[in-house]
């Protein structure tokens, strides 16, 4: 080995591991705290293990509320996100007309704008329209105005991929159109369809930014944490943290051991 | 995100359709029903989620603030006031300027520190550290952004782990304020966004033949020279999202000012939310409007540095 690709090694490496200590470390502390039984969310002095935080966040009413608004909010964008996104990304892969290409620009604006503007937006109409003011609603429609986008965008990926043959083959032999959709397109795009949903659904339970301004005096789950985290800080928030984190990495393991088998299955 | 760079522009099979073919095309390929369907869903979308919206924002941007009975009556005229009040308030004009150096800082940061991150995951690392680095990557994001961001709180307050290690080490004899400038926010920021830079970089760098490297690498080129020529211009398409992505995000921050800020590191988000917390909506539309032409003109910027169009972008 060249001593210039050992150094280059040394560097890449020692990198790479000051990336993730800056990637992770905070979240190992921020960990660490939701056992320390100080009142004061920090890791030193440390005045003893405790589980009495996760004790005091499940006692909170108010989380739980917010916690079901989160569900809520999130099921009803994705049950509105993905069809839009399905019906779009029919419309744009398969036809070419004259204003496709600004469609297309119009509808992923909202990914590329800041969130808060379309919080804003969507609360201003509908409060001006319909004189509906900020709440679970509005939020629900302002998520899924962006949240559409991404479905679209998945859903395209797929059905770029898609042989039309199959379809005229069945049109030849006499199928309707509800047939073609539900026995050959849909089943072909089922795997973009539960992707696309499983992002909603976490793009929108984690949304902040947006839910802001629409929610009026309603509480989403980031609500929650947010107002908890700017007024008294309290381990509560640590206990939830650590939750979070416990989840995540459950589902990392459960992820990574799913794609392991079906490798191994594949190779066989 | 990361969508955004990796669906490839070019569709299967597209129907050349003249406007007025439009609906028989449509009815063609979805049956009317089906036309009817998507059409629908598409114009709700379209309109009452997006343009719409937008109008009604433009349009309390441009009438002055008024109390409820007065709404619709003589005054309510439109006027430029509620945007020239960002030239004529020097605190605010102060805060929007420092907002746009800051996310352009927060941006160039993140590029920097993700260039060789998504390097290695897309063109180095194989096999069991591909995953496990990808598993680093997403864990952090799969956390709500204001934990990430609280995270950095423990660390910089004045009762902090640094403050802790410093004055353990005899470094600092006093706990140091990190909260007081702007570092604790832009730090707060590239932290939160970083993912947003890598996936692009990497899915625009995975797309590029390792022949092509290990060419240039053959014929003498060195490291800088192969990326100078070779990986940078191969992916201006995803350096352009990234960057779009991270400015967009920190220029439009909330929770990274809010929980890492002090009063002297005001945000121009942080104005919009005061504006609306006062009940005075349509200064608050205003400067949405402000932040959204800002947001725009970089986008557009980004575009023309980088020579790659709206279509390559988008997709």
């Amino acid at each position: 080995m060249r001593p210039s690709s050992v150094v280059l090694r040394v560097v890449t490496g020692g990198y790479l591991i000051l990336f993730f200590i800056y990637l992770l470390m905070p979240l190992v502390f921020m960990s660490l705290v939701a056992f320390n039984s100080s009142t004061v969310p920090q890791v030193s002095p440390w005045q003893g293990f405790t589980l009495k935080w996760f004790g005091v966040l499940l006692a909170d009413n108010q989380m739980w509320g917010s916690l079901i608004n989160s569900f809520i909010v999130a099921f009803f964008v994705v049950i509105i996100s993905v069809p839009i996104g399905l019906s779009a990304s029919l419309l744009l892969t398969r036809l070419q007309f004259k204003y496709r290409d600004g469609l297309y620009a119009v509808l992923v604006s909202p990914l590329l704008l800041p969130g808060i503007i379309i919080g804003i937006s969507t609360f201003l109409f509908w409060d001006r329209a319909f004189q509906l003011s900020g709440g679970l609603f509005t939020t629900i429609m302002a998520q899924a105005s962006f949240i559409s986008g991404y479905s679209m965008l998945l859903i395209m990926a797929r059905s770029q991929r898609f042989d039309r043959i199959q379809e005229d083959a069945a049109f030849d032999l006499g199928a309707t159109h509800w047939q073609v959709f539900y026995k050959i397109t849909l089943p072909f795009l089922s795997p973009a369809l539960i992707s696309a949903a499983a992002l909603a659904f976490m793009q929108s339970f984690d949304n902040y930014n947006t839910t802001l301004f629409a929610i009026g005096f309603e509480q989403t789950l980031p609500i929650y944490i947010g107002s908890k985290l700017r007024s008294f800080i309290s381990p509560a928030m640590n206990a939830l943290s650590f939750i979070f984190i416990l989840f995540t990495l459950t589902g990392a393991v459960i992820y990574e051991t799913l794609r392991r088998r079906e490798l191994r299955n594949n190779s066989r | 995100m990361c969508l955004l760079a990796s669906i490839i522009p070019g569709f299967l099979r597209v129907e050349d359709t003249d406007m007025h073919k439009l609906i028989p095309n449509l009815s063609k390929n979805f049956g009317i029903a089906g036309s009817l369907i998507i059409t629908g869903s598409i114009a709700f979308w379209l309109f009452g989620m997006i343009i719409l919206p937008q109008l009604i924002m433009i349009d309390f941007s441009f009438r002055p603030f008024l109390p409820l009975n007065k709404i619709g009556g003589p005054d309510d005229i439109y006027t430029l006031k509620n945007y020239i009040v960002l030239f004529t308030n020097e605190f605010h004009r102060a805060i929007f300027i420092k907002t746009i150096w800051s996310s352009v800082l927060v941006t160039i940061t993140a590029l920097i520190v993700c260039y060789p991150i998504a390097f290695y995951l897309a063109k180095v690392a194989r096999g069991t550290r591909f995953s496990l680095i990808l598993i680093g990557l997403v864990i952090p994001y799969w956390i709500n952004e204001l934990l990430r961001i609280f995270a950095w709180q423990l660390i910089l307050a004045d009762t902090g782990v640094l403050n802790q290690l410093l004055l353990a080490m005899n470094v600092a004899s006093d706990p140091i304020n990190f909260r007081a400038g702007n570092g604790a926010v832009l730090l707060g920021m590239v932290y939160a966004y970083i993912l947003f830079m890598v996936f692009p970089l990497y899915n625009a760098m995975e797309s590029l033949d390792r022949n092509q490297i290990d060419a240039a690498h053959d014929l003498g080129a060195s490291r800088f020279q192969i990326h100078k020529r070779i990986v940078i211009p191969h992916c201006k398409p995803g350096i352009a999202v990234g960057c779009i992505m991270t400015f967009m995000l920190a220029a439009g921050s909330i929770a990274a000012p809010q929980l890492l800020g002090s009063p002297s590191s005001f945000w121009f988000s942080q104005i919009i939310y005061t504006n609306f917390e006062c009940a005075n909506w349509n200064q608050g539309a205003a400067y949405a409007m402000v932040l959204t032409v800002l947001c725009l003109a970089f986008i557009f910027a980004m575009l023309k540095i980088f020579k790659v169009n709206l279509k390559e972008i988008a997709k």
